[in-house]
């Protein structure tokens, strides 16, 4: 039953399993807080959870990891800056509607009071568009270079960080919050969303005890939000579309000679994965409160590809429990090698650990799929 | 042709086993110098196990080597490389050529001999720093390509080639060799021209002159019978003939290559339902209804079809099949048998008229010809057939969700979601009526076994409830008992529903113990459609390419 227990688990999730738990196990013994750790774990996931996921459907329909997860990423950082440059204008058109169309809660006083989750609301709704239309062509392209997707997506991940860098700065972006102090114009590196929509997620329904004993903080509304994007997934992986597309990943040539348009459901697969990148870091940003812009998504995709194949995913076949496992996990990593190991070595070791496990779990990932290779 | 002294080269019983599936059986025989055999058979009689073994292929030695002994010159030799076999003087060319496209004539010819400069550096060193003697090497492939009483510049780079020169200068290559005494050509003239094929031909009756021995491989009987002394037919691994060229003629060696007589067959004859069941699609029904009495639509009407589909292209192909019949299409591989189902399915480029009942179906689209009701096992089962990483109810159930909307809940077109529980209660209909071995529906179609795999390529047709049932080599590397079992469903599954079905297969006592009318395809076109009880021998001159023109010739003769 142990064996049967490992190989449906596999080696490297328990290892790892077993490390974490260890980890939380020294932790009282070098002065780190379980609660404390426990509850930055949570946030963390809560935070990840959404961009692991936009890793589901591109792997399901055969295109591989979503390296190019940075494009998903600009959509959803173009959505974060257009909801606070234009928050003004959406508020007042908002309450406008609620005077046109006589609905009479939809006023000012409500407008006000929700404020920050109509933002919110108001980024995700820019970014699926945008993020809509670049995954279509992010998708022609794929379609171009079957059987070398995940490189080719990493190198669209780089270059479309790259041209971003310069489009921040030539966008005509205004507001006084987000642009450079000395010139007026261009945006900063980082931006704050406090005031916008900071932690309107993760403090919704939040369980947060701060006693003098107890030091625990659960983002419930975040890890709800996460739940509901689970769940629309695992549905729509079980619709007609859904089943195409992984019979689409799974063997090509059947889904064609089964009457399966192969490009169409590789195009829907990688918009998904793109749209769910860019709900995804808009999560993290609400959760984290800055907007981070240039550089920021260059590696953004690395944790993400980590995350799902340290839950179990193959580079051509992945659940939605591989995406909680494999985000639990490799959060907690992150969360407990610095305050646990650096507390004990009295170096600092979190960065390396962080790295060895992402890059390795991607390496060993790789390797599986060439031997499976038929 | 014992002249009392040893032979070249003697085989005795020589077998084979592949994992327990018998291929070769008692080979026996000798080659004399500067003599031509010809080896003819049909696909999968063993030809090309005998040239592995004969050749030291590694597949022979790294899957149990081989039974009985091979002799040259009187003493036993056991090949485990191909390099053994060169340095025994054996040469081979092979169907596919093996030639760098980006060098010239000469410098394929004297690959890996070619002439070198000595220099003070090869002291040094080794061979491999010598730099190589253009113009001795040029003169050398010159004098290989001149004995085939061809003129090729050995200048003239590989990839400008036609192909029937690449053909001749692989042969170039193996005379070049200076040791070598026996050469083996497999299916060289395949890709000649008539004109080319005459000069290769001359070329090696020159060479067999010189005293080379060559085993020469070909479906063109006319060809194997001009060349050859001696022909040796196998069949099944065993060999039926061995008789000098002038004593047989194509009509009989076609009808060795196929098989038993007739009368040994065990053809059960069916009828091909004149009245025809009701249909149950509307508009096919009106036009086929049996009340009317008049003139029966064909099922399937296929008119100048032509299928771009790599390896097995098909020209130009008209046939018709009646509703309820099951057709056969035979032929040798790579002759487009293959391509006209697939073409038909829309999983290639075609062009031409296609009609089911009558009515024209778009061609290159797959889901319109699924849409007519179509339904089609695949040749290539883990390739296309099967979703290997997938459930078998997926497998089975997956073409009719997606081409029919079935297994799903849900408001069509806007929400559905699969019915696991649907999907599964009509995987195990499927495994019990067709007997499929495995633990329940949930099992994955790649963990299944090769027969068990077909039935379930099969069970995904039916699901179909198609018309029109295509299936192509439904039987290709399935055990003997589930063989049988396939081909009794298929008969049983016409028989209840009136299904039309068209099987394509290379095996033709297949084709003939289970099909009404079979059509034999001869390098892309339909070389001609015969009932089943027809003799063995007349579907295998169809097979080989004599037309009835070159046969009268030669009965006269």
């Amino acid at each position: 039953m142990i064996r049967r227990f490992i190989q449906n688990a596999g080696w490297p999730r328990i290892i790892i399993a077993l490390f974490l738990l260890g980890l939380f196990i020294a932790a009282p013994f070098v002065g780190v807080r379980v609660d404390t750790s426990l509850s930055n774990t949570l946030v963390r996931f809560g935070m990840n959870g959404v961009m692991v996921l936009a890793m589901i459907p591109m792997v399901q329909a055969g295109c591989g990891l979503n390296f190019g997860l940075p494009l998903g990423i600009i959509a959803g950082l173009l959505g974060a800056t257009l909801s606070i440059e234009w928050n003004t204008e959406i508020l007042a058109w908002l309450s406008g509607l609620g005077t046109q169309y006589k609905i009479s809660w939809l006023n000012d006083m409500f407008v006000t009071a929700w404020r920050e989750p109509l933002g919110f609301a108001s980024a995700i709704i820019i970014a699926v568009p945008i993020a809509a239309i670049l995954g279509w062509f992010y998708g022609k392209l794929l379609n171009r270079v079957k059987g070398d997707e995940m490189m080719i997506a990493t190198y669209v991940g780089f270059s479309s960080v790259s041209f971003m860098c310069i489009a921040w700065l030539l966008l005509p972006y205004k507001h006084p919050t987000m642009v450079w102090g000395y010139a007026g114009k261009g945006l900063r590196t980082t931006i704050s969303v406090e005031g916008y929509w900071l932690h309107v997620l993760s403090d919704s329904l939040a369980l947060n005890i701060q006693t003098d004993d107890i030091h625990l903080y659960i983002p419930t509304g975040m890890l709800i939000f996460f739940a509901v994007m689970a769940v629309l997934v695992w549905i729509f992986m079980r619709t007609k579309t859904g089943t195409a597309m992984t019979a689409v990943g799974s063997n090509p040539e059947f889904a064609r000679a089964s009457g399966v348009n192969v490009d169409h459901m590789r195009t829907v697969a990688v918009m998904m994965s793109t749209i769910l990148g860019a709900v995804g870091i808009i999560v993290y940003e609400q959760s984290f409160g800055f907007i981070q812009l240039y550089m920021g998504p260059f590696y953004m995709a690395l944790p993400a590809v980590a995350s799902i194949l340290l839950g179990g995913a193959s580079v051509n076949k992945a659940g939605i429990l591989n995406v909680i496992v494999g985000t639990f996990l490799f959060q907690g990593i992150l969360t407990m090698t610095p305050s646990v190991i650096n507390s004990y070595l009295q170096t600092d070791m979190s960065e390396v650990i962080r790295l060895i496990v992402s890059n390795g779990m991607i390496l060993y990932a790789l390797t599986r799929k060439v031997r499976a290779g038929r | 042709m014992s002249e009392g002294n040893t032979p070249l080269l003697r085989l005795d019983h020589i077998g084979k086993e592949f994992y327990g599936n018998r291929v070769l059986s008692d080979i026996s025989f000798d080659i004399n110098a500067g003599e031509i055999i010809g080896l003819v058979g049909e696909n999968g009689a063993g030809k090309s196990t005998l040239l592995n073994i004969l050749f030291g292929m590694p597949v022979i030695s790294s899957t149990g080597g081989h039974e009985g002994k091979i002799q040259i010159d009187g003493r036993n030799v056991n090949f485990t490389s191909p390099n053994q076999a060169l340095a025994h003087g054996i040469g081979m060319v092979h169907q596919e050529f093996s030639l760098i496209p980006g060098f010239t004539a000469a410098e394929n010819i004297l690959l890996n001999r070619e002439v070198l400069n000595g220099s003070s550096m090869s002291y040094l060193f080794s061979d491999r720093v010598s730099t190589l003697n253009r113009t001795a090497m040029n003169e050398r492939a010159r004098a290989a390509i001149n004995t085939l009483g061809v003129n090729i510049s050995p200048y003239m780079s590989v990839s400008e080639m036609p192909v029937g020169y690449k053909q001749f200068i692989e042969i170039a290559r193996e005379i070049d060799r200076k040791n070598t005494r026996l050469l083996f050509l497999d299916e060289p003239t395949a890709v000649l021209a008539e004109s080319e094929a005459e000069i290769l031909i001359a070329a090696l009756k020159k060479l067999a002159r010189s005293g080379i021995a060559i085993v020469f491989i070909s479906h063109r009987l006319s060809e194997v019978k001009e060349l050859c002394h001696r022909i040796l037919v196998l069949r099944d691994g065993r060999l039926i003939t061995d008789r000098p060229a002038d004593e047989l003629t194509t009509r009989q060696i076609a009808s060795l290559m196929v098989g038993r007589q007739s009368s040994s067959v065990d053809l059960e004859k069916h009828e091909i339902p004149e009245e025809i069941p009701a249909e149950p699609e509307t508009a096919d029904s009106v036009l086929a209804s049996p009340k009317k009495k008049k003139k029966i639509r064909p099922a399937l009407k296929v008119e100048h079809l032509w299928v771009d589909m790599p390896g097995e292209t098909v020209r130009d192909v008209s046939f018709e099949v009646k509703k309820g019949e099951i057709f056969g299409i035979g032929g040798l591989a790579g002759h487009g048998k293959l391509g006209i189902p697939n073409g038909i399915m829309g999983l290639y480029p075609a062009g031409g008229t296609v009609r089911l009942f009558g009515r024209k179906l778009t061609l290159n689209k797959p889901r319109a010809a699924l849409g007519r009701k179509m339904a089609f096992v695949s040749e290539d089962r883990r390739g296309v057939g099967l979703l290997l990483d997938e459930p078998l109810d997926w497998n089975i159930t997956f073409t009719a969700m997606q081409t029919q909307g079935r297994f799903l809940l849900g408001i069509p077109y806007i929400f559905q979601v699969r019915n696991e529980h649907a999907m599964r209660r009509e995987a195990r209909k499927f495994i019990d009526s067709l007997s499929i071995k495995c633990t329940g529906p949930g099992q994955l179609a790649g963990e299944l076994s090769g027969g068990n795999q077909q039935k379930v390529c099969l069970a995904k047709a039916f699901v179909l409830r198609p018309n029109i049932l295509l299936i192509c080599e439904p039987t290709r590397g399935i055990d003997i008992g589930a063989k049988s079992l396939v081909l009794d469903t298929l008969k049983e599954y016409n028989r209840e529903n009136g299904t039309t079905i068209i099987i394509t297969s290379s095996e033709l006592e297949e084709l003939r113990s289970v099909c009404n009318r079979v059509a034999i395809v001869d390098e892309g076109k339909i070389a001609g459609i015969l009932p089943a009880s027809s003799p063995a021998e007349d579907f295998g001159m169809l097979m080989m390419g004599q037309t009835r023109h070159d046969e009268e010739g030669e009965e006269s003769a």
